[in-house]
């Protein structure tokens, strides 16, 4: 349903995004998960025609974004991050201009149907300008939704929300997987696993990682991956690097190369050095692999913590 | 076509409900209304020739006030994020938010008709270069506001773009004094350009097409520019 080939896009000589490649099936739930000032929002404004990329290809449904915008702004409920909405309009007349300019047919029922599923129908006749955060937030998602659009573009879409709200969000979106394909951005992680089928993870501009919330969890949260180099490859490397404190695994890749993996935030190249330099296999190298991964993992699962003691407090 | 009526209406729904539109008009209507007054009670001449000559130069002040919302408020509070992520194309946009304006002009003007109707009651005016005087006062109306559309899409900021529009609409209108000191061929051109060489045409009862013209290319010039500008914001 969303095809992203080699999209970069430059602000002046600054690379927002760099080389951004993945795909999203018909009915996925897709989150798009990075650090703040990723290439998020960036991604999901060159997704919904609102700016092209410099370079590369993105399409959905079929239809270039850049090509083909207006087919794709037809297909496409977008709600961007901080959801801009006009404050000198009624919830109503505003969602009544969204289905006018979107050609909806039988605007009323759909109008009804939206301000129900988002549960805003008692704010029918309120100024959006007078309505919380949080309604407002529901109202930007009311015209992402209004036009039962094929595609779902959802920027941040829990942000400065309470508690009880996210989960409200989170539900809301989880229900519409399936009918709709959706593209999620967050900063949270276990949001992410939560309500996304697959992830993809950004980070400065560039995909890190890619794969289920189980497998990419999984990899993350148990190990942290070691390179190691010696000159001699001796048979029994792997069962002393094994027997170290810490090591999970140890894979041989053949010509004195190991990958070892050991558990998240230990570091343990102080002790391999030291088994290799008085085993006398010979040290030529020796360093963390993905390292900026687990940096990012590690962040990821910090904000939450950090946001969710902000709420507790 | 149906789009940018659609956004028209929005804009005036706008400009309704922020109240712009009522202080503008009230606005417009004291200050003609004192110098149609003013002016009748001193020359005792049953015309408008003054009136509207007064007429252009308010419209000078209040024009800014009437554009400089349209696409500075939109940049600035991210609105034009969901708006240009709608399909509509960028010249619905633009031509749409014009409309509105144009339409809330009108109404200001056609609320001054009674100017007319007082000198009809009062005396015996010559009905020619009132229509002639009011089709130009539409025009001139039209291109101030395109060009104040066009400089409301340069920055964020409205009064920045009121600012700008207000500098551009009095070089425009002055324009033909600088070309007297540069004389010939120079000043040919820039009497042309000077939008109140046309527009006394029309106060003095000559409807030129020339002057149509004029009026009718600023306005698509500018209009063309306001939507190149919010193609160049994509861009960025």
């Amino acid at each position: 349903m969303i095809e992203v080939e080699n999209l970069t896009k430059y602000y002046g000589n600054l690379a927002a995004i760099k080389d951004i490649s993945f795909t999203v099936q018909e009915g996925e739930i897709l989150g798009f998960l990075g650090p703040n000032a990723a290439g998020k929002t960036t991604t999901m404004r060159i997704l919904t025609g609102f700016m092209p990329p410099s370079s590369g290809t993105a399409r959905v449904a079929g239809f270039d974004v850049f090509e083909d915008s207006l087919e794709v702004r037809r297909r496409i409920g977008y709600m961007p991050e901080t959801v801009p909405l006009y404050p000198e309009m009624t919830v109503s007349s505003y969602l009544n201009f969204v289905t006018r300019i979107r050609n909806v047919e039988n605007r009323k029922e759909q109008i009804e149907d939206v301000m129900d599923t988002c549960d805003i129908s008692h704010y029918a006749d309120t100024l959006i300008g007078r309505l919380s955060k949080g309604y407002r937030q529901r109202v930007g998602l009311a015209q992402a939704l209004v036009h039962d659009p094929q595609v779902l573009v959802l920027d941040e879409p829990t942000i400065g929300l309470d508690p009880k709200q996210i989960i409200e969000v989170r539900e809301l979106v989880k229900s519409l997987g399936g009918d709709h394909t959706i593209i999620l951005s967050t900063h949270i992680l276990p949001e992410a696993s939560q309500v996304c089928e697959r992830l993809v993870i950004i980070d400065e501009g560039e995909v890190v990682a890619e794969g289920t919330p189980e497998m990419l969890t999984s990899r993350l949260q148990q190990t942290q991956r070691i390179f190691l180099q010696v000159q001699e490859a001796a048979p029994d490397v792997t069962t002393q690097l094994s027997r170290l404190e810490g090591v999970a695994d140890v894979e041989e890749q053949g010509e004195g190369k190991y990958e070892i993996a050991c558990a998240l935030g230990t570091d343990r190249r102080a002790e391999i050095s030291s088994l290799v330099v008085t085993r006398g296999w010979g040290l030529l190298e020796l360093r963390p692999v993905g390292m900026s991964l687990e940096e990012i993992f590690l962040q990821l699962t910090a904000v939450e913590e950090e946001e969710q003691y902000e709420e507790e407090g | 076509m149906k789009n940018m009526i659609i956004i028209a209406q929005k804009e005036l729904r706008a400009y309704f409900a922020s109240s712009m539109a009522y202080v503008v008009i009230a606005a417009f209507l004291a200050i003609t209304g004192f110098f149609f007054w003013l002016i009748v009670s001193l020359s005792r001449e049953a015309s408008l020739r003054g009136v509207f000559a007064n007429m252009a130069i308010t419209l000078l002040f209040v024009s800014p006030a009437l554009t400089m919302r349209l696409l500075a408020e939109e940049q600035r509070s991210g609105t034009i994020e969901l708006l240009l992520t709608l399909p509509v194309r960028d010249w619905q946009v633009v031509l749409g938010k014009f409309l509105a304006s144009l339409a809330v002009f009108a109404v200001m003007l056609a609320l001054t008709l009674y100017y007319p109707l007082v000198l009809l009651w009062l005396g015996n005016p010559d009905p020619g270069p009132i229509i002639s005087g009011y089709i130009g006062l539409l025009l001139l109306g039209g291109a101030f506001l395109s060009v104040g559309l066009f400089t409301s899409s340069l920055s964020r900021n409205q009064v920045v773009g009121a600012v700008l529009g207000f500098g551009a609409m009095l070089i425009l209108w002055l324009v033909d004094i600088a070309g007297r000191l540069l004389g010939p061929p120079v000043s040919d051109i820039v009497t042309y350009m000077s939008m109140s060489q046309h527009y006394f045409d029309f106060v003095r009862g000559i409807i030129d097409t020339k002057d149509v013209i004029f009026y009718l290319s600023v306005m698509a010039a500018f209009l063309l520019l306001s939507v190149q500008m919010l193609q160049l914001r994509r861009w960025r």
